[in-house]
């Protein structure tokens, strides 16, 4: 019982701060709804074993990516109300009616086609617990090399982001 | 007894994708676009890790960081992109961005 519970209480607030995330009106609010959602996802990460990536999770997203938004929806200001105009009529309705349609099909043939993945690929009796320990020994080994080419990632993005954001034209006239 | 399957949690990632894959199609604000695709990488996130449990292996939260390197760079990038449109503009809005239009 208290399994089910860890797993469908976190969940329900996933799902909840997901739709606060595409329903609000407010950027604040929707901000707000992706906290919610990455720290019940953070929970589940926790009762699924993965203990670090929890930890990970609530610091960088929760934590870091989040201020980010929060920071620039501070300099872009929220009081603007968004435009609602559709360039092309009826696009809202059309890509609604798209998608269910195409997920419609999909979750069809998938319920009727009685393939049983889980006897396929049938889930291991013991548990791994995702500790900073195992997941070093792991990162620093075997997955050196996607490591080190991340890093050039993360320092190519920083200069980018330094090269939009830094204003020319506000230099020059000083 | 009703136990807690690997089933649950990738039906919980598929929602949460098709959440923000809805909020992509039919928000029009630029900000809250990038809040939807990070729904979607978290619930990517969630398969993994999902997958890292139900096989025994730690192979799935490994990728999970690089996911995570991956988005935080491209929130840095499209976020500092979203700055300078709306310093030309002054609105965040997609459908008024013609710049690159052929």
């Amino acid at each position: 019982m208290l399994e089910i519970a860890l797993f469908a209480v976190p969940a329900g607030l996933v799902i909840l701060g997901a739709l606060i995330v595409v329903f609000a009106k407010n950027p604040v609010h929707n901000s707000m709804g992706l906290v919610l959602t990455l720290a019940s996802l953070a929970i589940i990460y926790i009762t699924l074993n993965a203990t670090f990536v929890a930890m990970v999770q609530m610091l960088v997203y929760a934590g870091a990516v989040m201020t980010l938004f929060l920071f620039v929806i501070m300099m872009i200001g929220v009081d603007k109300p968004e435009q609602t105009r559709e360039e092309i009529k009826g696009q809202t309705l059309l890509v609604s009616g798209t998608l269910f349609i195409l997920v419609g099909i999909i979750s069809y043939v998938v319920i009727n086609s009685g393939f049983k993945w889980d006897l396929y690929f049938p889930a291991v009796e013991y548990s791994l617990e995702g500790t900073p320990d195992l997941i070093a020994s792991t990162l620093f080994t075997e997955w050196i090399l996607p490591f080190e080419i991340i890093s050039i990632l993360l320092i190519v993005a920083t200069a980018a982001a330094i090269a939009l954001a830094y204003d020319t034209k506000a230099r020059k006239q000083k | 007894m009703i136990e807690v399957s690997t089933d649950w949690y990738l039906t919980l990632a598929a929602v949460l994708f098709s959440i923000g894959f809805i909020g992509m199609m039919i928000r029009k604000n630029a900000l809250i676009m990038f809040m939807c695709i990070e729904l979607m990488l978290n619930s990517v996130n969630l398969t993994f890790i999902t997958a890292s449990k139900h096989f025994g292996t730690i192979e799935g939260q490994i990728s999970v960081f690089f996911v995570l390197v991956v988005a935080a760079a491209e929130v840095v990038v499209g976020l500092a992109i979203i700055v300078s449109i709306f310093k030309k503009q002054s609105s965040a809005s997609v459908d008024l961005l013609r710049t690159s239009r052929g």
